[in-house]
């Protein structure tokens, strides 16, 4: 079939079997291989990306689905002159991630988060970020990322003001 | 893991996916958020040779509210029903119930309608619609017709909706002002299925209850209404002796499969914890 979608502020136009899955298609026909595949199961969240303001695991949809859709990946949220966004900063500078294979998603997921509750309780990050599991860090770190990317990015919103 | 072949569609109206659901019959499937359809499809447990997403249908995305009931479109995600002022004044078990469902990012793909058609037992939202006394709106070619949602579910993935039918809405009759409500769930895990899980609906006059409906998720192959439970409480100011009445009952109809969650005996057993939880946070909450 024959999809189109915005991905990264990119308009994309393709063709596609109705199996191919959201994650296939991104990793497999476009090159975007930021999202990961981790458990395939709807269950880990490493293939999370932004759907029109939403946060979905990428395995758990056809490409098809998301004809006309805004889609963001991590490859779209590092600033316009390539300097970083400010959770990937944060979980550089906060030690949010140790093999980085769920970074992706967390940051995915963090990102409508903020969108939606810029100044989260560490409670409310943590009920958050549920859906994304993480084998390495214990979270702890990860909330802490999250909490430096709030507090830049309500810094940033005071200095506009 | 990748799903067998299909052939996909996207109808615009209830009319045209109702036709679709005619021509292909028990070769289709109906895809609301997918986020069970899906998983399925991956493991090849569910092969359908037509999908029929109903995404596309705008009319089953609505929450319409009148003098006594509230009128939820079957496309209304799970996100949605949560963030709704609607839902939170007048019906607070649902939005209780919908943040104990998976994870956000399941929640804002993940419908009503897909929860409560699916026949799974462990979903949640067939014991709260039951609690409610809630009627499904079904949809086919020849036409439509309504149903109570305590005599929808017959099995594990057995229920009243024939093939050809869409379940295109979720009627539900407010409960009075004051009313006592909780939706109790031991999970494992957040994001997990219910070990146990209960839901009390009552009301209560001068520290009596009055009324109550009780029901019970995933203790069988399918949501339970824990009648005699309910009955157990009714007059009483939900003293010990009425509690354990309650858990007693609850627990004759409970038939829990031994699985990872739990032997059979330990989830009986919690079933009958959770509803003398779900008993008193819902009493201490109503008015009267």
């Amino acid at each position: 079939m024959h999809v189109k979608m915005n991905i990264n502020g990119r308009d994309i136009e393709s063709l596609v079997e109705p199996r191919t899955l959201l994650i296939h298609f991104l990793r497999e026909q476009l090159d975007l291989t930021g999202a990961h595949i981790g458990c395939d199961t709807t269950h880990c969240g490493a293939c999370t990306i932004d759907l029109n303001g939403k946060s979905v695991k990428s395995c758990t949809m056809f490409a098809v689905q998301a004809e006309g859709a805004k889609l963001t990946t991590i490859e779209g949220m590092a600033n316009a002159d390539g300097s970083l966004h400010a959770l990937q900063e944060g979980f550089r500078m906060m030690h949010g991630l140790q093999c980085g294979y769920c970074t992706p998603g967390m940051i995915m997921r963090a990102h409508r988060l903020l969108q939606e509750n810029p100044n989260p309780s560490d409670e409310e990050i943590r009920f958050g970020i549920s859906g994304n599991l993480c084998r390495c860090t214990g979270y702890q770190n990860i909330v802490k990322a999250i909490q430096y990317a709030a507090a830049k990015l309500a810094a940033h919103v005071e200095a506009a003001e | 893991m990748i799903p067998a072949p299909f052939s996909y569609h996207r109808p615009k109206t209830v009319s045209e996916a109702a036709t679709l659901l005619a021509q292909y019959g028990d070769d289709s499937r109906l895809l609301a958020g997918g986020q069970s359809l899906i998983p399925m499809m991956k493991l090849r447990l569910a092969t359908p040779e037509h999908v029929i997403d109903l995404a596309g249908v705008g009319e089953l995305k609505t929450i319409e509210r009148t003098d006594n009931t509230l009128i939820i479109g079957a496309m209304t995600t799970q996100a949605e029903l949560a963030a709704s002022n609607v839902m939170a004044d007048a019906l607070p078990i649902v939005r209780e119930a919908c943040l104990l469902i998976a994870d956000p990012q399941v929640r804002y793909v993940g419908t009503l309608g897909g929860n409560v058609a699916n026949g799974d037992p462990g979903n949640d939202m067939p014991a709260v619609m039951m609690c409610l006394n809630a009627v499904f709106r079904l949809r086919s070619q020849g036409g439509t017709r309504s149903i109570n949602a305590r005599e929808f579910y017959q099995g594990t993935y057995i229920t009243a909706l024939k093939p050809d039918e869409i379940l295109t809405a979720i009627e539900i009759p407010l409960p009075p002002e004051g009313h006592g409500y909780a939706y109790e769930k031991l999970k494992r895990k957040i994001g997990d299925y219910a070990t146990a899980a209960a839901g009390v609906v009552l009301t209560a006059r001068d520290g009596r209850i009055t009324t109550c409906a009780i029901t019970l998720t995933n203790l069988a192959d399918k949501p339970l209404f824990a009648k005699d439970a309910a009955a157990a409480v009714v007059g009483s100011a939900l003293d010990r002796a009425a509690l354990e009445a309650a858990a007693r009952a609850g627990r004759t109809i409970m038939s829990p499969a031994s699985d990872a969650r739990g032997t059979t005996e330990y989830r009986t057993f919690v079933g009958g914890v959770m509803v003398e939880r779900a008993l008193k946070r819902a009493f201490a909450r109503a008015n009267g």
